[in-house]
């Protein structure tokens, strides 16, 4: 079986030159038939996989990925996992997502450096601070480790943002988490697919779907680039392209696909502590172990599927961080990227039974999907195996559409999340 | 003795204007035209920095964008970290350090971490770490990752520029094809725009030999760059082009040596020419890192460019006939030359006074810090103080990738190469698997058949040839070979990854950060893919590249952010009367985008400022400057009913002269915004929505229009900023309007509370309307904003003998606050709907169709226990509740939010504070008591119906 | 930077434009209206992943019009007013 990781297995194997390592997963052929198959070989599809085959015992599964895993937003986002939320139903999702991530490296025996210094979103005028009160006070009355930071508190966490009299967007305080942090994305993704691998799912790669097998008016299986595939029930993790999918299985989901695009600057030794979100600026930050600042920013304004960045959202970003941190003006940019996120209207996800019975939908998580990695998982995971929601879930079904409960934390919080 | 500058020679230097920088705190001599590494490489430097993970030392490797070792920290006003000494131009008076060394690059403290190299491989952090936490570990491993060192001291000294560009054609590499496409295209005609990121024209063509139209390269190049010139053609020397975006723009960042900062062109072209060229690879062997172990073309470079020999007794590896052209010359520059090539048939004549081995491969190299000698894969040993190296030519073909080129893969070349073709751009030269200055030349002569008039040029002098066995890194080789140098992967490293199903091609690099690095693995990415491909019997087509990503080399970040600084990267829009309020002490903040007086009388003691503002403003009368106000104008014989599908109230049954209170919805139900409809005739309205949403409200306006009503039904007009609105209220309101000569009558029976009158005031007409954000009688008088200021000072100067006040909007807040009247958007969040805020008619009695209507019925929206509007009052001589502030209940042992505090302020006037807020049931709870918690704390309060303040209205008419 | 064909104005920046929603998206009238028809109008998409036909406002003009584009390639196929005239 494969081998424990530890500083003593690598110890060994640095004695013995490294070749003892097993592959971090198997890939398998896939098989006929399947107990459940996921959809999307991200972050939500393996961590789904791993929870069914942990928490429920069902093992029989596989995991269907058109291209690499973790190769979609998974491998593409800023890292940032943090649980700031304002409604209690996303405080209960995103909270579980938070503590399983807490867990995670010992859980999947994997270190996917979990790296938890602190995120505070700024305030910048009275307004916002008023705003910034009511969230916080609705996070702790949640359970979330909010505080409300004064300008000298934001000062100590962020010594070199722009202070300054003419600061365009200066700080009233901010919306400190100290939980919050940042993860090593592709860990996150190979240390589920080795846990998960380990417990007997079938990783398949270069497996795209090509039609859902309907039958009785229930899906059965898929069709797929390496032949077809069933199982009872079948989950969907596909973010950006669900409306893809869902248009194939015959429905329209209420998603808009949008390119969020994401930079890092060239590597330079510690110079920021802490992820720092300013909305005047548009802009969050942080710096990586590697010493790049990542840089994220609000979404492209055009629906698109094209995996590629710009220049009008580069420069707009750009714009905001040396607004933010002026000192950042020596630096220069290494990389752009972008991935395709589903934008809902109320930016919350969608976790539920599709209206094609037995296959089921985890998506919609918009910018904030990586995050929420080990709660997307796991409430699919229960979805797949009893067929019925669990309480965390429950408020996040496609129904709110028609009912009018949305879950809207810009509403809410004034936050765009 | 090892390298050195030539006493004569170097087209690229002046010699006339010797400089001095310091590297490293030790000063380096060169000559203008120098860059930073020839400079260094002349001075005999061999160690300039330390890898990303294992310290070791590095020399220099290449003479361009490759570089992945030459980095270093360049210091004072133009400080940038990790500056490519291969490109940067050395600058007398320069300060440069290495980076990632401590103290310096030749004696770095973290070197010990070599020795440990065997445990910690390729990804080792996902192994261990784990216990008891990452963030334990963190720290340390963090502070000894990054390369160079932000200048925390360091202040912008100026803002980037931006230049828009067009042009016909845009060619991307003024070497033999792009100089030649650039000829061709400006004789027929068009305008082009030659870029290189080099100082001076002429790419290879720089330094290697070549005859054209039977003169010397660097005649034909001048003669070329003189032509462009005089026809008026644009050149941009120093100028990357890095990124193709969508529809073929193109980003360009130019850099200049006087010192300012680097500008940003965006370029649409037509057409783009590609003529990039190609980047030499490395040889796998092993210590192939040391320094002293360069690319043999780089050598060329230095020796023609800078006159720099960079060894005397020099060791050639090579696998193609490239590096046969740089033996010679090195020879002929007085070094002892030993030629390796790993062919052993078809390789060109052994050179004179070049030694040459064929079919032989270096095995490893020596040296400690620096190299001194290889063995071949014979044993055969050989003395070294450099060593060269040529592994074959990657066709530099990032643009091409980033414009979703796709890639052909080319066993002749050993590389990929372009495949079909992409509108608009043409790719030539070397950066097309062209190799001999005549191939280079037909095919930029193809592009343009038919198009120009010109003759192609002709390479008349010998010519390069093409041959190369490839000679990719090899599975199972012993020793430490690297891939990526400044990434520290090695050949272990890739097998490593293969062991452990890491061999998508993406998964390669970024389990190994293989390509990852500042350089963008030029030089690391096709070894490194093609190591996987032989670990796992695959082809390199069929393991494919990583996808190309712009910026082609580390752009300033600087030249994306321009001039968008402070107010130009987020502008404020200004009041009519700014600098009236300036001059009358008035302290500025902004709301909802506008830059308005949150009070006057200074900073000092604001709270105070405000309090008296509101107070007298209920005792005689208040001014306030309200320009900020929407008035948007529908017009048109469909006006009525128009307003009344945007507005949830009915208001097509308002009469004319009249205003009313009314809400816009959003699709979804939720109140967008309130405020005042005048309807001036039958057919005429002004929308008089908050200040903060008259884009939004004029564009939702617009979208109905154009959507649902149709274009000749109504018409919109946005007059918010032609017009500025000064309000005057209170109970003396009336009385100071009427020492002005406003042109209409003030009497109630002729303009009561929600009328609208017409008048003039110094010869302009003047809109006068009775509505009240106060509470008091008030009057908004809307005037030609470029008019307003007479009427302002004699508004102030009239007010004098009443004891007017001019009142901020904080005042204005308070006293709003008092009368329970809201503002959307701080008493209301992106859930409120009317019906919250007790406007219950026309959901229950609409039957005509409105925005947001069905919204109003959802399962949601007639749930009974909704967040409604509510007054908050606190037990006597209690400080006001903080706004943002929860309510609270414990609902099954859970503490539960019921709703929040959205607006408190002391109230001058009633002597006690007054609030709003949002609760849970709240209307039917009028009188209870609730607990509300703010950052901990519990307090009490009682609810009540919004309005604290003459609740009767009767002050409106008083 | 992309270059959308207003069809009042021509060809102009991307930044001057703002995504209004698919086409041929009509809106249910009527409280009584299924709650189903409804959300679908308000909130169900077709994001297409290739040839997508969409409302956009050119904001400097204010003109709405009908675009026809690539989402993944960003070519443009057509434009045209409202209305069908003024094709661009």
């Amino acid at each position: 079986m494969t081998r424990r990781y530890s500083a003593l297995s690598l110890f060994k194997e640095g004695l013995a030159g490294q070749t003892g390592w097993q592959p971090a997963w198997r890939s398998p052929e896939p098989k006929p038939s399947y107990d459940a198959i996921v959809i999307g070989g991200g972050g939500h599809g393996l961590a789904t996989a791993y929870y069914l085959a942990k928490n429920h015992g069902i093992a029989r599964v596989a995991v269907l990925e058109k291209g690499w895993i973790g190769g979609g937003n998974t491998g593409r986002n800023t890292t940032v996992v943090r649980s700031n939320y304002y409604y209690p139903e996303s405080v209960e999702l995103y909270g579980l997502a938070h503590r399983l991530y807490e867990g995670l490296s010992t859980d999947l025996n994997y270190n996917i450096m979990l790296s938890q210094r602190g995120m505070v979103n700024l305030c910048h005028s009275t307004a916002e601070m008023e705003i910034g009160a009511r969230t916080v006070n609705a996070m702790q009355i949640n359970g979330i480790d909010a505080e409300l930071f004064s300008p000298d508190d934001v000062r100590r966490v962020a010594p070199i943002y722009n202070f300054s009299a003419n600061a365009r967007f200066p700080v009233f305080g901010g919306i400190w988490q100290g939980r919050a942090g940042t993860a090593r994305h592709d860990a996150v993704a190979w240390g589920y697919a080795r846990a998960a691998s380990r417990l007997g799912v079938d990783i398949i790669q270069n497996c795209e779907i090509t039609d859902f097998i309907i039958e009785g008016g229930r899906c059965r299986g898929v069709q797929t680039s390496r032949g077809a595939i069933r199982a009872e029930r079948i989950g969907m993790a596909v973010a950006g392209h669900s409306s893809v999918l869902a248009a194939k299985a015959g429905f329209r989901l209420p998603i808009n696909s949008y390119a969020l695009q994401a930079c890092v600057s060239e590597p330079v030794k510690p110079i920021l502590d802490t992820v720092v979100l300013s909305p005047g600026c548009g802009v969050y930050v942080s710096q990586s172990d590697k010493g790049e600042i990542v840089i994220g920013g609000g979404l492209d304004r055009i629906p698109s599927y094209a995996q590629r960045g710009n220049l009008p959202t580069l420069e707009a970003v750009i714009a905001g961080l040396l607004e933010m941190f002026p000192i950042f003006g020596q630096l220069k940019l290494m990389r752009q990227w972008a991935g395709i996120v589903d934008v809902v209207p109320d930016s919350s996800p969608i976790i539920g039974e599709s209206p094609l019975p037995g296959l089921f939908l985890n998506c919609g998580w918009g910018t904030g999907g990586f995050k929420a990695i080990p709660a997307g998982g796991t409430l699919l995971a229960h979805l797949l195996a009893t067929g019925k929601h669990n309480d965390i879930s429950r408020p996040f079904d496609l129904d709110r559409f028609a009912s009018g409960r949305l879950i809207d934390e810009a509403a809410g919080s004034g936050i765009a999340h | 003795m090892t390298a050195s500058r030539l006493a004569t020679g170097g087209n690229a230097i002046d010699r006339s204007r010797p400089i001095r920088f310091s590297f490293d705190g030790a000063t380096v001599e060169g000559f203008a035209g120098d860059t930073i590494a020839s400079a260094l490489l002349a001075g005999d430097v061999a160690v300039v920095g330390r890898s990303f993970k294992y310290h070791r030392p590095r020399g220099i490797w290449g003479a361009g964008v490759e570089e992945p070792n030459a980095l270093v920290d360049i210091g004072g006003p133009r400080a940038t970290p990790n500056t490519r000494a291969t490109t940067e131009p050395a600058r007398d008076g320069l300060v440069a350090k290495s980076v990632n060394a401590t103290p310096n690059a030749l004696a770095d403290r973290n070197a010990f971490l070599d020795r440990f190299a065997r445990f910690i491989p390729a990804a080792f952090y996902y192994k261990t770490f784990m216990w008891p936490d990452w963030h334990r570990f963190e720290p340390r491993i963090r502070a000894m990752a990054g390369l160079g060192t932000v200048d925390a001291g360091w202040t912008s000294p100026d803002t980037a520029d931006q230049i828009n560009h067009h042009c016909d054609l845009l060619v991307v590499g003024a070497g033999p094809a792009g100089l030649a496409a650039a000829r061709l295209a400006s004789g027929a005609g068009l305008t082009v725009t030659l870029v290189d990121d080099q100082q001076n024209p002429g790419g290879a063509l720089g330094h290697r030999a070549g005859e054209v139209d039977g003169k010397p390269a660097a005649a034909w190049i001048a003669e070329t760059v003189a032509a462009l010139a005089s026809a008026g053609q644009l050149i941009l020397p120093s100028t990357t082009a890095f990124g193709i975006y969508d529809h073929n723009l193109v980003g360009l960042n130019q850099r200049h040596l006087d010192g300012r900062p680097d500008t940003l062109w965006r370029v649409r072209p037509r057409e783009i020419v590609l003529a990039t060229g190609a980047i030499e690879r490395p040889l796998p062997f092993a210590n192939n890192d040391l320094p002293g172990i360069m690319s043999a073309d780089a050598a060329l470079a230095y020796l023609r460019r800078h006159a720099v020999l960079v060894g005397r007794c020099i060791v050639i590896a090579t696998n193609n006939d490239s590096a046969y052209d740089v033996a010679v010359a090195l020879a002929e520059a007085g070094a002892e030359v030993t030629l390796v090539d790993i062919r052993r048939d078809g390789t060109p004549a052994a050179p004179a006074n070049v030694r040459l081995a064929t079919g032989r491969a270096l095995a490893s190299a020596s040296g400690r810090l620096r190299v001194d000698g290889v063995t071949l894969d014979n044993a055969t040993r050989l003395d070294a103080d450099c060593v060269l190296v040529s592994g074959g030519w990657t066709p530099t073909i990032h643009l091409f990738g980033q414009a979703k080129g796709k890639l052909a893969w080319s066993d002749a070349r050993a590389a990929f190469l372009p495949g079909d073709p992409v509108d608009g751009i043409t790719v030539a030269g070397a950066a097309a698997g062209a190799v001999s200055l005549s191939d280079v030349f037909a095919g930029v002569g193809k592009a343009f058949a038919g198009q120009a008039n010109a003759a192609t040029p002709r390479s008349t002098g010998l010519e390069a040839t093409g041959g190369i066995l490839p000679a990719w890194p090899m599975p199972g080789s012993k020793g430490r070979i690297w891939i990526d140098y400044q990434n520290d992967v090695t050949v272990k490293d890739v097998e490593l990854a293969a062991r452990e199903n890491f061999i998508s091609v993406e998964h390669l690099k970024r389990y190994t950060t293989l390509g990852m690095a500042t350089d963008q693995g030029k030089t690391s990415n096709l070894p490194g893919l093609a190591l996987m491909a032989g670990i796992t019997g695959r082809t390199v087509p069929e393991v494919g590249t990583t996808t190309y990503r712009p910026p082609f080399t580390p752009v300033p970040l600087a030249s994306f952010a321009g001039a968008r600084v402070g107010e130009l990267m987020a502008p404020v829009r200004r009041l009519p009367l700014e600098n009236a309020h300036r001059a009358n002490g008035a302290v500025f903040q902004e709301y909802g985008g506008w830059l308005r007086p949150a009070h006057y009388g200074g900073n000092a003691d604001a709270e105070r400022s405000i309090a008296d503002e509101a107070r007298r403003a209920r005792q005689s009368v208040a001014l306030f400057d309200g320009s900020t106000l929407g008035k948007i104008e529908v017009i048109g014989p469909q006006a009525a009913a128009f307003v009344d599908f945007l507005y949830y109230n009915t208001m097509s049954t308002l009469k004319p002269g009249r205003c009313r209170y009314g809400f816009m919805l959003s699709e979804n139900g939720v109140v967008f915004d309130d405020g005042v409809l005048v309807r001036l005739d039958e057919h005429r309205f002004v929308v008089s929505c908050s200040s903060s949403h008259v884009t939004a409200v004029y564009a939702r306006l617009e979208e109905w229009r154009q959507d649902r009503f149709g274009r000749d039904a109504v018409y919109i007009h946005n007059a918010t900023s032609d017009m500025a609105t000064l309000t005057v209220s209170g109970p003396n309101a009336r009385k100071l309007l009427e020492t002005l000569d406003l042109g209409l009558s003030l009497d109630d029976a002729d303009l009561p509370h929600m009328a609208v009158g017409h008048g003039t005031y110094a010869g302009d007409e003047i809109r006068i309307a009775r509505v009240s954000f106060t509470g008091d009688r008030s009057y908004e008088i809307s005037i030609r904003a470029d008019r307003a200021e007479p009427l302002w000072a004699q508004l102030r100067q009239a007010g004098k003998a009443l004891d007017a006040v001019v009142i901020g909007l904080e005042a204005l807040m308070i006293l709003r606050a008092e009368k329970g009247f809201i503002v959307i958007g701080k008493d209301t969040d992106g859930t409120t709907l009317p019906h919250d805020l007790g406007v219950e008619g026309p959901r229950a009695k609409r039957q005509s169709e409105f925005v947001g209507r069905r919204s109003l019925f959802t399962e949601e929206a007639s749930r009974d226990n909704r967040m409604q509007l509510v007054g908050l009052t606190v037990p006597q001589g209690e400080a006001p509740l903080p706004t943002g502030a929860h309510g609270i209940k414990r609902i099954d042992g859970r503490l539960r939010s019921q709703g929040f505090v959205t607006s408190s302020y002391q109230s001058p006037t009633l002597g006690r504070p007054v609030a709003l807020g949002l609760i849970e049931r709240g209307a039917a709870r009028h009188g209870e008591a609730i607990d509300i918690q703010n950052l901990g704390k519990i307090s009490k309060a009682t609810i009540t119906a919004p309005c604290a303040f003459d609740p009767a209205g009767d002050r409106l008419h008083a | 930077m992309q270059l959308f064909p207003c069809p009042f104005c021509g060809p102009r920046d991307e930044t001057e434009f703002h995504y209004g929603g698919d086409a041929g998206n009509i809106r249910p009238d009527g409280a009584e209206m299924p709650i189903d028809r409804w959300a679908g109008y308000l909130y169900l998409r077709t994001n297409p992943k290739g040839t997508a036909r969409e409302i956009w406002v050119h904001m400097t003009c204010g003109e709405f019009f009908v675009m026809e584009r690539d989402t993944v390639s960003h070519k443009v196929l057509s434009s045209a007013a409202l209305d069908g005239e003024h094709a661009a």
